[in-house]
């Protein structure tokens, strides 16, 4: 069965396809740009179109959590940290991507195509029920819950990780 | 065309090509922040195969959301702490070429 263009539907889908396309975009300036800085911008798009995706997944909880985490925090810490530590320029534009680039190409895409091929042809077993909505209420429940040890090992995680940015970006300075 | 977003096939291939981009990525780029740009989106192909199985194939439809949450939380401790050793890096050599850091001396 196929909607017609202007149903609920078929809008739906046209976005779906545009954040597809918004997605794909995103990728190629992140990985194909010479300038760091670009290659950021195309970052923040391509998460964009991520959020869009988990949205047409049910889960909107998560697509807003891909925005504000993403395009909001990581970033904008990459951005500061490429102003932070500019590359050189010069050497970037000198350096000509032949060799590297051809077998950076074959990789990607030899793996990119053996995931789909294997995704395509796997045989999925669809569930016979699903146990609850996969609500925010639920995955509030579940977190607290089933998931309680894993959500504070995350937070020491984090923590951890906030100390030794700040200790491993400190201690260079002492120097100069 | 229209009716792309109900199938799990779809979803895959997009997990697949993002996970595609970022090992094209970390091989081509010669600095440290381009890899590190390329292993986000490594991570976020991840994350869109586990939200597709999430909302198609899971019983339990939290679980999938929850366990992005938390590539989530990795990936920003990941972003933060590779970032501070990108910039302790810049400090010493003055650059972050991958072919520049050949030394192991502190």
């Amino acid at each position: 069965m196929n909607p017609s263009l202007f149903s609920p539907e078929g809008l739906a889908g046209i976005i779906f396809l545009i954040l597809i396309v918004v997605t794909m975009i995103g990728a190629i300036i992140a990985t194909c740009t010479q300038r760091l800085i670009r290659s950021v911008t195309g970052l923040a798009v391509c998460f964009v179109g991520v959020a869009g995706l988990y949205y047409f997944l049910n889960s909107p909880f998560v697509a807003m959590m891909e925005l504000l985490i993403y395009v909001g925090a990581v970033c904008v810490t990459i951005a500061f940290a490429i102003m932070l530590a500019e590359p050189d320029e010069s050497k970037l534009a000198r350096k000509i991507p032949g060799l590297s680039g051809g077998l950076a190409a074959i990789c990607g895409g030899s793996v990119s195509f053996a995931l789909a091929y294997a995704a395509v042809n796997g045989q999925w077993m669809a569930p016979a029920a699903q146990v609850n909505d996969g609500s925010l209420k639920m995955i509030g429940r579940s977190l607290l819950t089933t998931y309680s040890m894993v959500f504070e090992v995350i937070s020491i995680v984090l923590l951890v990780a906030i100390i030794g940015s700040m200790a491993l970006a400190r201690s260079g300075r002492r120097k100069n | 065309m229209l009716t792309l977003s109900s199938q799990l096939n779809t979803y895959l291939i997009i997990g697949a090509v993002l996970f595609g981009f970022g090992i094209f990525g970390l091989i081509r780029r010669p600095s440290l922040i381009g890899m590190l740009i390329a292993v986000e989106l490594v991570l976020s192909g991840a994350s869109i195969n586990f939200m597709a199985f999430n909302r198609f194939l899971a019983p339990d439809p939290t679980v999938g959301q929850i366990i992005t949450l938390f590539i989530m939380a990795i990936a920003a401790a990941e972003a933060a702490i590779s970032l501070s050793i990108v910039i302790a890096v810049y400090r010493n050599y003055k650059s972050i070429e991958v072919e520049d850091l050949v030394e192991l001396k502190g």
